[in-house]
């Protein structure tokens, strides 16, 4: 920094001595330091030895003339700044201004006047001293950025390591999602299940910067650890839900979508928290369907107070959900015009084909911007409902397994009305059924069958629902709906989970009974049990006949028993 | 001055005012016209006649409002929105939060 009220050392060029020793009496007069110098040459030498801070420097001199000694240490002195002064009789104002176009930041005219030097010599010294505060805080301001650009290259490095794509690159997703989205807040997660399906969420944290894109570490981390242990979309929600309250200041908070894609029964759940309508897309009829928000963003309100209301759509192949931020919504083109749902509708109501839509939605926003370059902060995902085989290349991959663990084991577990209403036992089961080495890679298939059974027994035995009922998209959503009502209403319910594990030389047995307080279902009397068995509960029961090595019923039809056999 | 706030004469309520854009730009503000103020009303009323847009940052303000006035205890009316606020207010359930009028 430069101390403008210390001395200041002052180069006059002048090759008239007479001049030059005025000048020298009269800067010395006010306190400065004086160099001298006679001609253009020697003011450029003394210039780099001595560096004085502000130089008087003569037109017309031998050598080398003023112009061109100030071009030379305007190039010597570089960023600094070093007010140059021409001493001149000339009158011409071409001359004048050529003083000034050569690099010069002023003129004086002979003869010299002793208090207008004064004053020119104060004004550049300020000004000196106002470019050095300037460059010094330009110099901060470049090393704070660079620190901060640094700072957010090692946060973007951990946060893909925790909230990394997952399956997003499966063959039913598109996506759009900027790299540096993550600072907008904007966060896109997608796994698939250990019973196979596939949980999509997109979140959008409120503000900007690194304290928006703190919150999407536990809720990444929460969702995957969550989802391949088995959770339920609610369990999910409930806990990133939780989390986010009680690490995020009250203003952040994060609008949100998940969905839970099944696959196999051709349904999804949507859960939607402040995020702009979803489209669900038909992709026979072209109709779409557009989903609202039900609650309130993620981090809000305590789980006391959270509500976890889904809504359930039955899918047939090919049809498809169109999830976006407000990014879209509030793209602004040239006019600061917003986008806006209604064009978004406008493009559904035009597609023709339903492969093309996404891309068509992209050029239609890009189009709509134009020039502003604010596409980056669109975040959007479609997901495709297809067969569930058609993914079988993204199927989670488990960590292997421990080389030592109980092989040879039963357990029995009971749940109780308060339980089945409120909690979901499988990821406690497959915890303990995982712990036999060399199951995990059967994960997906036992969670799968301990799913089926489960669902079964809660919703065919102990709440006695029809699955008949869901033959149609009234049924459906009926039977939902009355699912929740016995529910609630349950009395003296239960379901009984009896595992036991034997292990075989290369493999094992597992063998899962579960029996429930329903009335059964008298499986004996048909001709064809397995004709039968098949129409009355659906997809669920052939999926794990398929699985399993045997299956049977026991008692009143309440109660089903499997051999899971494996092998290593 | 965008916002401002005006305690009825007993101190009981504050009414506050937003004129234009209701964004970042004017959370100072927006604190400090609930925080410096010397009594302790029991009830909130914001006035968003004038406000022209809200943006998320806006909704953490309320809440930010709503834990100050007292959380779940809280008494928070918001009157006179444009349908674009309360566009922006119902997509994020905010009727769960506050008496949206």
């Amino acid at each position: 920094m430069i101390d403008e009220s210390g001395p200041v050392k002052v180069l006059i060029a002048d090759d008239n001595d007479a001049d030059r020793m005025i000048l020298n009496a009269i800067v010395q007069k006010q306190g400065h330091l004086v160099v001298m110098a006679r001609d253009g040459a020697e003011a450029v030498d003394k210039f780099e030895s001595e560096r004085p801070h502000i130089v008087l420097l003569d037109v017309l001199m031998p050598k080398m003339d003023g112009y061109e000694a100030a071009r030379r240490i305007k190039e010597i002195a570089g960023e600094e700044l070093v007010p140059i002064i021409f001493l001149t009789s000339i009158k011409d104002v071409h001359a004048l201004a050529e003083c000034l176009d050569a690099g010069g930041d002023d003129f004086m005219s002979k003869p010299y006047n002793r208090v207008i030097l004064e004053a020119k010599l104060k004004a550049f010294n300020r000004m000196r001293g106002m470019h050095a505060t300037l460059q010094h805080q330009r110099d901060q301001i470049a090393i704070h950025n660079e620190h901060l650009v640094h700072e957010q290259e090692v946060a973007k490095a951990v946060f893909d390591n925790v909230a990394h794509l997952g399956c997003l690159n499966a063959k039913n997703i598109k996506y759009l999602l900027s790299p540096l989205a993550v600072f907008n807040g904007d966060v896109l997660l997608a796994t698939r299940k250990p019973s196979g399906g596939m949980y999509v969420l997109l979140g959008d944290f409120t503000g900007h910067g690194l304290p928006a894109a703190i919150g999407a570490m536990p809720m990444a981390e929460i969702f995957y650890g969550m989802a391949i242990k088995g959770f339920s979309m609610r369990d999910i929600l409930r806990e990133i839900n939780q989390k986010l309250k009680n690490i995020l200041p009250v203003s952040v908070f994060c609008c949100a979508c998940m969905v839970d894609m099944d696959f196999r029964k051709n349904m999804i759940k949507v859960w939607l928290g402040g995020l702009p309508d979803c489209f669900l897309y038909r992709a026979e009829s072209k109709e779409f369907i557009s989903i609202g928000s039900r609650n309130l963003p993620l981090g809000v309100l305590d789980n006391d107070f959270f509500k976890d209301d889904m809504q359930i759509f039955e899918m047939t192949a090919n049809d498809r959900l169109y999830i976006w931020s407000d990014g879209i919504h509030e793209a602004c083109n040239v006019n600061q015009e917003m986008y806006g749902e209604e064009r978004l509708v406008e493009v559904f109501r035009q597609a023709e084909k339903a492969d093309d839509l996404f891309d068509s939605i992209k050029n239609s926003v890009t189009e709509f911007i134009g020039n502003t370059e604010r596409s980056d902060d669109i975040t959007m995902v479609e997901v495709k409902m297809v067969e569930e085989e058609y993914l079988k290349d993204t199927a989670l991959i488990f960590p292997s397994s421990k080389s030592d663990g109980p092989t040879d084991w039963a357990v029995s577990y009971e749940l109780r009305d308060d339980t089945l209403k409120t909690c979901n036992p499988l990821p406690l089961l497959l915890h303990i059924i995982m712990e036999v080495p060399g199951l995990h890679p059967f994960s997906g298939e036992v969670y799968t069958i301990l799913a089926e059974l489960y669902s079964n027994a809660l919703e065919h035995g102990v709440i006695n629902l029809k699955s008949e009922m869901k033959s149609t998209p009234l049924g459906f959503a009926k039977y939902y709906s009355e699912r929740s009502r016995l529910l609630r209403e349950l009395k003296n319910g239960f379901v009984r989970f009896h595992l036991s594990h034997k292990p075989s030389v290369d493999g094992g047995n597992l063998i899962i009974r579960v029996e429930d307080s329903g009335p059964g279902f008298g499986y004996d009397k048909f001709d064809n049990p397995e004709k039968s068995l098949n129409a009355y509960c659906g997809r669920g029961i052939a999926l794990i006949q398929e699985l399993c090595k045997s299956l049977q019923f026991v008692g009143a039809g309440n109660i089903v028993e499997v051999d899971f056999e494996w092998k290593q | 001055m965008s916002i401002w706030s005006q305690p009825s004469m007993d101190g009981q309520e504050l009414t506050i005012n937003i004129k234009g854009r209701f964004d970042f730009s004017v959370h100072q503000e927006f604190r400090s016209c609930y925080e410096n103020v010397d009594d302790d009303p029991r009830e909130y009323v914001i006035d968003m006649k004038d406000t022209t847009y809200l943006d998320s940052s806006a909704l953490g303000m309320l809440l930010l409002l709503r834990d100050h006035a007292g959380g779940d205890k809280s008494h928070i009316k918001i009157k006179n929105c444009s349908n674009d606020v309360k566009k922006i207010l119902t997509i994020s359930n905010f009727e769960q939060l506050f008496a949206i009028q």
